[in-house]
């Protein structure tokens, strides 16, 4: 859950799941997209803080659940990815099914989990 | 088999209208979020990692070959075809939408099937021993009171809002495969040694999670009719004493704990004295009603042994391996239960594909009286199955990927979803057991082992039920990288028992290596007929720990 | 806070009196140290009341249950259920008088609430905001019958069973 209180990693990403589909969402440029690939990086603190408030006002708008910032690693195609393997797993899928989840539905995620 | 009458009925399309009526209302805001969640987690749906996950009631195990078609075919309508059989005799889809699932639970409706109080802080399904009704050494059928449980515990007033969830099991025999002192309360059907009437023995305050407790003895014998009575004054003061300050210390285990089993026997029995039994009981007609329905099929008159099952084995070796390992003694001569392993080497424990689903549910028409139990080792059981029929039957389970011949052997190993699925998983659970189960899967290295039982859980909360595996095996996060920890010498049953740990995590990778030493040194010290949990109890854990302890350069000395 | 009864939102003719202040008025709620004073000194017609914590036992209640109209249990948090068995407890002991909820409960619970013993509930104004008197009376109404016997007003399916039963049996 994102907290203020907490000490924010950089560079961070915001994630969620969409209320009623459960679906993992980012949030983007354009609001929240399915796809990771487009998610807004937030590069330093001032971005980030953006970030929380645009998860606790979605959270009280209630379009989404359990919305929290996940610090990430840059790849070089630019793909951010999470420091965290919890995280990491999230976004792909159950990794003892490369079938299902968004590795299934995104090639640039697969074999990265 | 209970079948639902016009009231059950009606009762169930009523919470599915209401379910659907909270959704829109969670949607269009007079519910909060924070309000929401207790609602839809008492109706199974729980926010895994990827997505929903919808937990569906399959109360006492018990499934008719009608409705595991129904499962099989919401789980292609509306998840990715296949479901999860878990340790609690439930089935979890993992997929679905939150949109769809009033849609769900009207389909689970129309085949006498729910998802209530399948989670939340309430009392959960009521599980029983999955060979009920089938077993010689049952005193009676667990099953007419798990149902009448499940009715007394659905939806009530006083008890929706409990200090945390709260788990019955009830077996009818002295031999415990409902592990009922790893629940709440465990309830097990006694004869009283003088009288002889039938009553219950009652067990309070087991429980896994964090703090693993074996239940306590709370009442040595509960006159039948007494049952309901005793369990309102039971949860009355668990739900106005029990901790509500903290989740972790919020289970009646602690209470227990706390206060000691005297003092809490104490205040149930002052809270029972002040009741009136007959009027929260059901009357003996009601109670005839439920038996009715747990009646025995119409077994026909056989010899003890098939002479045709005798010649299919011996012509066909891997179908007597099969019936040697998946059979189980049934208490009618000439039939047999079986286990239906879903359990495939290398496979994901406990999955089954709607095609798999309609397979059963076909064989069990055909070979079982239509009727299928789902075990807490999550596999599945056909109960009762002419031995003349084995073969046909076994023949069906191999077309379907289903006759895997390692009931109760290392291979059948019991895994959470873990981190592949589970969003308070530490680490994953699944891929470890895939791993043991590849390791160990020649036949031959599996029977010369014997029964042995891995289990598996992704976090503390040990819904994989480690701390009573044979072999138990936790997933943790340490330094940034899974790890894990693995005890010895837990015991689900009469014996029940805590395992220990052995010592520090190790990655995933080490696991099967650290399993292949625990098994050697049983092997190199077992007395003739011995089981690993026998060997370990005998041995006490420390060769064991030298052995998993040992690096794998000096196993492999020890073992040339 | 709105008050909330099976006929829907009404005003509230109990009048809360802090402890120290005087209990003067028709109806007065206070708390339980004071309740014992304020019975003794009250005039004949006033009616009193007991505002309780959900952790307060049936026998510290027990003395006063024939001389209140009205025992007021607080809910610290919806999903804090002691109360529940509480209200049980009043009205197993025969309490004849009103049972209210305090605090944060929701619509969802009023089934179970009233099959428990209350009779109204006190809710935050945020919460009537958000769920109107409909949604109350819808959630009554969402309950034809339960399995427990005892609870609510209406016949439990065991008794509809039972009734039936004996229906059929006259009939055959
Ligand atoms: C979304 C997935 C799941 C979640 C969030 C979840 C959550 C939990 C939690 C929090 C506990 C600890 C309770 C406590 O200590 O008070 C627990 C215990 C348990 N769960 Fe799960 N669980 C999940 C899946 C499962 C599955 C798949 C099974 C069966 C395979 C299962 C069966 C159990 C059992 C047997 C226990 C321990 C027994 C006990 O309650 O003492 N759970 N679960
Ligand atoms: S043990 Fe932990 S990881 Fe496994 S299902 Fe339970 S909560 Fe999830």
């Amino acid at each position: 859950m994102a907290t203020t209180k907490q000490k924010i990693l950089l560079p961070a990403i915001l994630l969620a799941n969409d209320l009623l589909d459960g679906d993992v969402v980012f949030w983007t440029e354009r609001g929240w997209s399915i796809d990771p690939a487009e998610a807004l990086v937030a590069r330093d603190e001032t971005a980030a803080v953006r970030l929380q408030e645009v998860a606790a006002a979605a959270l009280a708008r209630g379009a989404v659940v359990d919305a929290y910032l996940v610090d990430v690693a840059l790849r070089e195609d630019g793909l951010p990815v999470p420091n965290h393997f919890r995280e990491r797993f999230k976004i792909a899928g159950p990794s003892i099914r490369q079938d299902l989840g968004k590795q299934a539905a995104f090639a640039h995620l697969r074999g990265r989990a | 088999m209970y079948r639902y009458d016009q009231f059950d009925e009606a009762f169930v399309r009523e919470r599915v209208a209401q379910f659907r009526g909270q959704v829109a209302r969670r949607i269009d805001g007079s519910l909060t979020e924070d309000e929401f969640k207790p609602l839809r987690l008492k109706n199974g749906v729980y926010l895994q990692l990827h997505a929903y996950m919808l937990r569906i009631a399959i109360p006492y195990g018990t499934l008719s070959s009608v409705q595991l078609r129904q499962l099989a075919l919401i789980g292609e309508r509306y998840d990715r075809g296949y479901g999860h059989f878990t340790t609690r005799q439930n089935l979890q889809f993992n997929w679905p939408k939150l949109r769809d699932i009033p849609d769900i639970l009207d389909l689970l409706a129309d085949v006498g099937m729910h998802c209530i109080q399948t989670s939340g802080n309430c009392i959960r399904n009521t599980t029983a021993d999955h060979f009920a009704g089938a077993a010689a050494d049952e005193v009676e059928d667990p099953r007419p009171t798990a149902e009448l449980i499940r009715q007394w515990s659905t939806m009530h007033p006083e008890f929706d809002y409990l200090p945390r969830k709260f788990k019955i099991a009830v077996t009818g025999a002295p031999r415990d495969r409902a592990a009922i002192r790893a629940h709440d309360i465990g309830i097990q059907v006694v004869r009283h040694p003088v009288s002889g009437e039938v009553g219950y023995r009652l067990f309070v305050g087991g429980g896994l999670g964090r703090t693993p407790m074996i239940g306590k003895l709370v009442r040595d014998f509960l006159p039948k009719a007494h049952l309901l009575a005793y369990l309102q004054s039971l949860m009355r003061v668990y739900n106005l004493e029990g901790r509500r300050d903290n989740k972790y210390k919020a289970r009646v285990k602690i209470l227990v704990h706390e206060i000691g089993i005297e003092e809490f026997r104490g205040r149930v029995e002052a809270e029972f004295a002040a009741l009136d039994p007959a009027a929260i009981a059901a009357d003996p007609e009601e109670v005839a009603r439920i038996e009715a329905y747990f009646a025995p099929p119409a077994f026909v008159t056989l010899p003890e042994t098939s002479q045709r099952l005798v010649a299919d084995r011996a012509r066909d070796p891997a179908f007597d391996r099969w019936v040697e390992t998946n059979t189980f003694p049934h208490r009618e001569p000439g039939y047999a239960a079986v286990t239906v392993s879903l359990k495939p080497v290398g496979g994901v424990p406990g999955d089954a594909t709607s095609d798999q689903m309609r397979a059963v549910a076909d064989l069990a028409d055909a070979h079982s009286f239509g009727e299928i139990r789902v075990s807490h080792h999550q596999n599945l059981i056909l109960p009762h199955v002419r031995q003349d029929a084995l073969h046909g039957l076994w023949t069906g389970l191999v077309a379907a990927g289903l006759a895997e011949a390692n009931a109760g052997l290392i291979t059948d190993i019991i895994a959470c979803p873990g981190l592949d699925y589970c969003a308070l998983a530490t680490a994953r659970s699944i891929p470890i057991a895939q791993a043991i189960s590849r390791r160990f899967a020649s036949a031959e290295r599996q029977r010369e082992i014997g029964e042995l039982g891995i289990k598996i859980s992704g976090c503390i909360n040990a819904c994989g039920h480690h701390h009573v595996g044979h072999i138990g095996i936790l997933g943790l996060e340490k330094s940034g990288q899974e790890s894990y920890q693995v005890t010895l010498g837990g015991d689900a049953t009469e014996n029940a028992a805590i395992g220990q740990l052995l010592g520090p995590g190790i990655a995933a990778t080490e696991v099967p290596d650290a399993i292949e030493r625990l098994v050697a040194v049983y092997l190199a010290h077992r007395r003739e007929g011995e089981t690993f949990a026998e060997a370990v109890r005998r041995l006490g854990i420390e060769p064991f720990k030298a052995g998993f302890l040992a690096t794998p350069a000096e196993s492999a000395n020890a073992a040339a | 806070m709105p008050l909330l009864d099976a006929a829907g939102f009404r005003a509230d003719p109990w009048h809360r009196v802090a402890a120290g202040e005087p209990a003067t008025g028709e109806a007065v709620l206070v708390g339980l140290a004071e309740l014992p004073a304020v019975i003794a000194g009250r005039s004949n017609a006033q009616r009193v009341g007991v505002e309780v914590a959900n952790t307060v036992r049936l026998p510290e209640l027990s003395p006063f249950l024939g001389q209140i109209d009205l025992v007021a249990i607080a809910f610290p948090a919806f999903a804090d259920g002691r109360a529940f068995s509480l209200a049980r407890q009043l009205r197993e002991a025969g309490f004849k008088g009103a049972v209210r909820a305090v605090g944060p409960v929701i619509a969802d619970q009023f089934t179970h609430l009233v099959a428990c013993g209350f009779d109204e509930v006190e809710v935050p104004d945020a919460i009537a905001a958000r769920q109107p008197e409909a949604q109350w009376r819808s959630a009554l109404a969402s309950y034809g019958a339960t399995y427990q016997t005892g609870y609510g007003a209406g016949a439990s399916i065991l008794e509809r069973r039972r009734a039936l039963r004996a229906g059929q049996g006259a009939a055959s």
